[in-house]
């Protein structure tokens, strides 16, 4: 195992921040923390990046325990946190020459691992890294989290705020990273990137609701789901609320994903009551669940 | 009803130095309509919308928001919309009723309003729990909810909303999109910016700014067909990706 993680808690005051957490990922796995805002992932990134001791469970990073080896574990990690931390006052070369140094490295001895990414900001390499675009600063963080040719990563809210594009840009980046032998554990509040993991865990309040892989995931969704459209979708979610059978009413993009609560729920019974509330264009049809159903079926 | 312009925005331009940041753009809005202003990072959408709230002089262009002129009347605009900002929530160390009352303040609401607005605030998000405590010891989700509706204390005519679910549970990004339709429903017009490309389907009409310039403007129906794609996730990364 890369990471092993039993039984982490954490409390800041009356704050369960992280509530007996446990999972593991193996070696070469893209892994991904999956929740909102508040949801304790930043808290699990800092115990296992040795910044933070949690107050019960053990856990270790490369085979080394994050309290004994802690400086071993700094060594063999990449820690890249949700906030841009890199020195604004140095340029884009200065900084990533700043991190090689301190691992006891050079950019040229790690040149080939960061290539693909530092290419792409290598033309503004005398730039000051305050003044980089958003995506730009990702790109020079990710540099400097890597240039000690670490074992495992740790990417904490790396797409959060960014645009569709650049996070699909991303991803790619990872992917081609995890493909030279690197372990990575990321975490994002979009519930569209979990089927880029190998494995994700679902995780609010500082507990974990479920780990698999994406597809088992959503396999496990407990109803039939139907996306149901209207002419009016304010009206839709309204009157599909009141509607005395329904188990669970979601807006979801175009149309309103409906879960009804009977076994024997036949749609064209919902089409007609509809219909009679004066809506039109009525479309109801079954659809798959996704991660997002999944996790908010579970933090119920 | 409905067919009333609420925003008409002509080439409008603003430039910092050679750069032009917005490249002439133009739109209209119609009132209570869900306008959603979408664009990659660095595209341009916030300094757009400083315009558009009289926070920023354009160079060049026309725009009319509420019917006031942003050269002429940005003050007239700043007291006729409202406008939640993706970072600035709400004061932390004062408590969600503080808050109310100071935000009812300040846009010159009286103790009669304000009061009648904290009761009506409180029954609607179900805020008798936590209305005596500090916004700052609340979960993000809630916080963004209160800050919409004090955003609304004033009973604006236009809500300017810069990427308002930005890391907020799948839940309450759903419950927070039922305020909006009930705002729109209730004739509040809406301008919002996301990265959610599924809340971009919820809007009534989108824009999608590349570099500046407004490179697709329609209902998300219409734009998934002239793209030939399925999702307005596709329609951005085809635009966005040129």
């Amino acid at each position: 195992m890369s990471i092993s993680v039993k039984n982490i808690s954490k409390s800041f005051k009356k704050v369960h921040a992280v509530n007996d957490v446990s999972f593991e990922v193996k070696e070469g796995e893209l892994f991904g923390l999956i929740g909102p805002d508040g949801a304790g992932k930043t808290t699990i990134f800092r115990i296992l990046t040795t910044l933070l001791f949690a107050d019960k469970g053990t856990v270790t990073v490369a085979g080394f325990d994050v309290v004994k080896d802690y400086k071993d574990i700094r060594n063999h990690v990449g820690y890249m946190p949700g906030r841009f931390s890199l020195y604004q006052d140095l340029t884009v070369e200065e900084n990533l020459a700043f991190f090689a140094t301190i691992f006891g490295t050079t950019i040229e001895e790690n040149y080939e691992l960061i290539k693909d990414i530092y290419i792409q900001i290598e033309p503004f390499k005398k730039r000051r890294a305050g003044k980089l675009s958003g995506g730009m600063k990702q790109k020079l963080a990710l540099s400097c989290a890597l240039i000690h040719k670490p074992k495992v990563l740790f990417l904490d809210e790396p797409t959060t705020g960014v645009d569709p594009v650049s996070r699909k840009e991303f991803w790619e980046m990872l992917k081609r990273l995890q493909q030279k032998g690197i372990t990575i554990l990321v975490s994002t509040p979009y519930m569209d990137e979990a089927s880029m993991c190998d494995r994700i865990a679902l995780i609010q309040d500082g507990k974990i609701l479920e780990i698999n892989t994406p597809q088992e995931i959503v396999k496990k969704f407990p109803k039939a789901i139907y996306n149901i459209s209207a002419n009016n979708m304010y009206k839709l979610i309204e009157i599909l609320k009141e509607y005395e059978h329904n188990y669970s009413v979601y807006p979801f993009g175009e149309f309103v994903h409906y879960t009804d609560k009977r076994d024997d729920f036949n749609p064209n019974e919902l089409l007609q009551f509809l219909e009679e509330q004066q809506l039109q264009n009525i479309q109801i049809n079954k659809t798959q669940a996704t991660i997002e159903d999944t996790f908010m079926e579970l933090a119920k | 009803m409905g067919k009333e312009n609420i925003i008409e925005v002509e080439n409008l331009t603003k430039m910092f130095g050679d750069f032009t940041a917005v490249n002439a753009i133009s739109f209209k809005v119609k009132k209570g309509e869900i306008f959603g202003f979408l664009g990659a990072n660095g595209a341009g959408k916030t300094t757009a919308m400083k315009m558009l709230i009289g926070i920023a002089k354009p160079t060049s262009g026309n725009a009319q928001i509420a019917n006031f002129d942003v050269y002429k009347n940005p003050d007239d605009i700043k007291k006729n919309i409202g406008y939640m900002s993706q970072k600035f929530a709400l004061y932390d160390d004062l408590t969600v009723k503080e808050n109310i009352t100071f935000f009812g303040g300040i846009y010159g609401l009286s103790r009669t309003q304000i009061n009648k607005k904290t009761i009506e605030l409180t029954e609607e998000l179900n805020l008798q729990e936590v209305i005596n405590q500090l916004v700052g010891s609340l979960p993000l989700g809630w916080k963004q909810k209160i800050s919409f509706s004090v955003a609304l204390l004033h009973n604006p005519k236009i809500i300017f909303l810069d990427e308002p679910t930005s890391g907020v549970d799948p839940i309450t990004r759903r419950q927070f999109w039922e305020m909006i339709y009930k705002a729109a429903n209730n004739g509040t017009t809406i301008f919002v910016t996301t990265h959610y490309m599924d809340e971009a389907e919820y809007c009534d009409r989108v824009s999608i700014m590349v570099n500046g310039k407004i490179e697709a403007l329609d209902t998300p129906k219409k734009l998934k067909e002239l793209f030939k794609v399925d999702t307005m996730n596709d329609v951005f990364l085809k635009l966005a990706r040129e």
